[in-house]
């Protein structure tokens, strides 16, 4: 967490160091000029017209040449933008007024007017707006403001929709709740603390909207309403293009040009605002090359181990820097044994299982490692191979049983999936998958087969994750967790499970957990792990009664169920921090 | 799931009274009323009172509502003062026109904008950033601008598809889709774009949760994690942006009617707005938001089809 101590840089420098938002901002400021000063830009009258010089391509005279009528294109996009303008500024204005106090109050008041307001935007964003605007237009004899007032009020519930999530994730924090307990008023707080942090939101909003204000108002001038026609408008400039396409099409390019340039603008400079003031400073980690070194042969290994690991390092990347997460972890496993690896969280217990799978998360890796799995000597980078060894070689189940479980599926049709891998025939797989539920414990599996995830306890969830597992019939199983987010009594039951299963099938089980309960439940030997380097690795009974290492001792010591009512639990004391532990 | 769609019916009633409403009110605000604008300039002052009570204008703004909506309910939907053809036999043959676009902006918008989105959440380099610049095309281009483009290069030059007008499919059922091709992906490129860049979060989302690493870890091959899985799951938002990007295109079709000449019902709403014509509006309306209720109920539909705890509750 030492990153914090960077500072980065103000939010217009970041913006300002974006190319794409600096054009944009750059060609919106043209329009802008070019809005009240275009007499003196396009100096030729755009409805002037020369009956000489009709549909010529562009010229030194005519920069964008000349319509239909002979009318200079250059000067009638000019003269039109200010009626574009014009337009997005009165939508964007309505739009973001009315989707702010919306939006706002009804995140930060919630309760019946937040659900009056959810009514509204829901029932808004089910209007056709072309058609409510062919309305407005019908009656208020085609003029441009109704129009656009229109659909600002249409475009306000987008608007308002996403300001109230976001005023709502502000409402929660505690500042917030600080503000109210020291007596400030809620017009205070809204003003003073809840607007400043939503600012970004609201620009990112209005400078979207804009791009589609653009895009209607366009179009309304395109259907030849809102602007009489002689006078200079985008849209109407496209309708002249669609007149003359058969021998003059380029009159599509300057008037379709400028209206995406425009709404492009507009959109990058939304898209840019939101990331960058989303952006995390990490850039995204780059995968490097390293070559895990063969540390390992089969022939030098003990008899009887199924699985080894050997200088397993993992490091994660950003940019030039690297931490090293996990560093020379080594232990061998024997079939039908059960290993513990236990530690605190963030030692790297999770990240040493998942190394085997080659599930490493985005942005870590394994810079150096080898196993030996049955006698194959596998390099911990080749993420192809291992992708083959997973299910039928290495299988694993999750901390969060529910989560591991696709809730789209039912239980039965997960199971079978997994099954069909093997080449069973379908009367086969679904006499299977009973028998696997059986297998597990589960009471009424025919039942539970057709139930979908969101249908069973966690504990369920459990077994048939673990029976997920076993559909594979692996050699190996990786537990991360197994039991942590069940409660106690599934908790026993759970290992039970495991425990009769890993001596049944004569698995090897690699049990990862923070429970020294656990460890002494089911495992035959365990490791401890700090900071991704192995302190001790023991059997479970010499562990337990010799522990060499003093952070062991500590960690022992720690412990809850070893707790004596009234006394003070022990922690870990700071200063075996240093994991070389000649500080204790 | 019944009970679901049956109190969603339930509460798109309110939707369209308030529709319909809206169009009334916004009428009488109208400086000068419909007895005016079918008299024009010339007409008596006595012409216009005798008009006014034949109309039901004399009468409170709630009654002539009222009374509006009674003859809705029995498909009456008034006369068309500037054709003097009744409403609903103005738009009834019109609606084909409309809801065939729309049916086909939602299968083009769906299929290429599903298998888009998928590719740009999985394939970075060339192929992502080619999906990329595709797709800015549809967002800041306006859907008639398109049309015209599409016109110029499929029809004017290349002479592959008709320019303009509308074939029934009585008539040639091939000319029929022929003259649907190209105002279909006018409409349909906003859209693809949109259901795009959605099935692209959404994968991205679906693609870091737990139990993609699990199915990973049972030995699954990709292809039935990404496009069984993780499809699946990533297309609970999809389908609920599907329904605002549905609504949304009936504008396009207004549009894009317009530019093709089509018969459809958004050209006759351009029309009736050009000429005042309010009742005409009035049912063009009524017709767009039952279409949007019809669009709300499939989403509710297809909601419920994909999400269990949505169709057991």
């Amino acid at each position: 967490m030492s990153a914090l101590a960077y500072n980065p840089p103000s939010f217009i420098r970041r913006l300002l160091g974006r190319p794409l938002a600096v054009l944009a901002l750059l060609w919106l400021l043209l329009l802008f000029v070019l809005s009240v000063s275009a007499p003196l830009c396009a100096p030729i009258d755009p409805l002037e017209q020369d009956l000489l010089a009709l549909k010529q391509l562009p010229s030194a005279e005519h920069w964008l040449g000349t319509d239909a009528l002979g009318r200079d294109v250059f000067s009638r996009m000019v003269h039109g933008v200010s009626i574009t303008i014009a337009g997005v500024i009165e939508a964007v204005v309505v739009a973001s007024l009315l989707g702010l106090s919306l939006g706002v109050s009804a995140g930060y008041f919630g309760g019946m007017w937040d659900r009056c307001v959810q009514q509204y935007v829901s029932l808004v964003q089910s209007l056709p707006t072309m058609l409510i605007m062919l309305a407005v237009l019908a009656v208020f004899g085609q003029a441009m403001l109704p129009a656009m007032v229109t659909l600002g009020v249409m475009g306000s519930a987008g608007v308002s929709r996403v300001l109230r999530s976001v005023t709502l994730a502000v409402r929660e924090e505690l500042y917030i709740a600080a503000a109210r307990i020291s007596g400030l008023s809620d017009a205070q707080i809204i003003v003073r603390h809840v607007l400043p942090r939503i600012a970004g939101p609201v620009i990112v909003q209005m400078s979207l909207f804009a791009a589609i204000a653009v895009i209607v108002q366009t179009g309304i001038s395109f259907l030849g309403l809102g602007v009489a026609p002689p006078a200079p408008t985008w849209g109407s400039m496209i309708f002249e293009a669609s007149a003359s396409l058969n021998d003059f099409p380029w009159l599509l390019v300057p008037s379709g040009g400028v209206v995406a340039l425009t709404v492009l603008s507009f959109g990058l400079l939304g898209d840019s605002l939101r990331d960058t003031s989303t952006e995390s400073w990490s850039r995204p980690a780059v995968r490097q090359g390293v070559k895990a070194r063969l540390a390992v042969k089969p022939q030098d290994l003990p008899e009887g181990v199924l699985l080894s690991m050997r200088d397993v390092s993992i490091v994660t990347s950003s940019g030039q820097t690297q931490r090293t997460l996990v560093k020379g972890v080594n232990f061998d496993l024997k079939q039908g044994e059960t290993l513990g690896i236990v530690g605190e969280s963030g030692s790297g217990k999770t990240l040493t299982s998942l190394s085997l799978m080659g599930l490493l998360p985005p942005g870590v890796h394994v810079s150096a490692g080898t196993a030996v799995i049955q006698g194959e000597v596998i390099d911990l980078s080749n993420e192809k191979r291992l992708t083959q060894l997973r299910g039928a070689t290495v299988g694993m189940i999750f901390q969060e049983p529910m989560a591991a479980l696709d809730p789209c599926f039912t239980i039965g049709h997960q199971l079978a999936e997994v099954i069909r891998l093997h080449g069973l025939r379908a009367a086969q797989v679904q006499a299977k998958v009973i028998e696997l539920l059986e297998q597990v414990k589960i009471p009424n599996p025919q039942d539970v087969a057709q139930r979908y995830p969101h249908q069973i306890s966690g504990g369920m969830a459990q077994r048939v994750g673990i029976a997920r597992a076993l559909a594979s019939e692996p050699k190996i199983l990786l537990a991360d967790e197994p039991t942590t987010a069940l409660d106690v009594t599934v908790q026993a039951e759970i290992l039970a499970l495991l425990r009769s299963l890993s001596q049944s099938r004569q698995m090897a089980v690699v049990l990862v957990t923070h429970d020294w309960g656990v460890v002494a439940d089911i495992c035959d030997r365990a490791m401890v792990l700090r900071h991704g380097q192995v302190l001790e690795s023991a059997t479970v009974v010499d562990l337990f009664h010799r522990p060499q290492h003093p952070y062991t001792q500590a960690l022992l010591a720690a412990n809850p169920h070893s707790a004596q009512p009234g006394e003070v639990l022990p922690t870990v004391d700071d200063k075996l921090m240093d994991i070389t532990g000649a500080a204790a | 799931m019944l009970k679901i769609l049956f109190h969603r019916l339930l509460m798109s009633v309110p939707l369209v009274v308030v529709v319909t409403l809206l169009t009334f009110v916004l009428n009488s605000l109208a400086p000068g009323d419909m007895a005016m604008t079918i008299l024009g300039a010339d007409g008596t002052r006595e012409q216009y009172e005798a008009l006014r009570i034949e109309l039901g204008l004399d009468k409170p703004l709630m009654l002539q509502y009222l009374s509006w909506l009674g003859q809705a309910l029995q498909g009456d939907l008034g006369v068309s003062h500037f054709t003097k053809e009744s409403v609903s036999s103005l738009l009834n043959p019109r609606l084909g026109v409309s809801v065939f676009i729309m049916v086909g902006v939602l299968v083009v918008c769906l299929s290429l904008g599903l298998v888009l989105g998928v590719a740009s959440a999985l394939k970075g380099g060339w192929v992502g950033r080619a999906i990329d610049a595709f797709s800015l095309v549809g967002l800041i281009f306006p859907s008639f601008w398109l049309a015209l483009v599409l016109i110029s290069v499929f029809a004017v030059t290349l002479r592959w598809l008709p320019a303009t007008g509308y074939v029934f499919f009585s008539e040639s059922p091939k000319d029929w889709a022929l003259s649907l091709v190209l105002p279909i992906f006018s409409v349909a490129m906003y859209s693809i774009t949109s259901i795009a860049k959605q099935t692209r979060d959404a994968m991205n989302d679906v693609m870091g949760r737990d139990f993609i690493r699990a199915l990973r870890a049972c030995g699954l091959p990709e292809r039935s994690v990404i496009w069984k899985h993780a499809l699946r799951n990533a297309a609970l938002p999809v389908v609920t942006v599907l329904g605002l990007v549905m609504i949304g295109a009936i504008s396009g079709t207004v549009f894009v009617e317009r530019v093709f000449v089509l018969p459809g019902m958004g050209s006759l709403a351009v029309s009736a707005a050009l000429n005042k014509d309010i009742l005409l509006l009035q049912g063009v309306t009524l017709y767009f938001t039952l279409m949007t209720v019809a669009i709300n109920l499939m989403v509710d539909l297809s909601y419920g089809w994909l999400n269990p705890k949505v169709r057991l509750s």
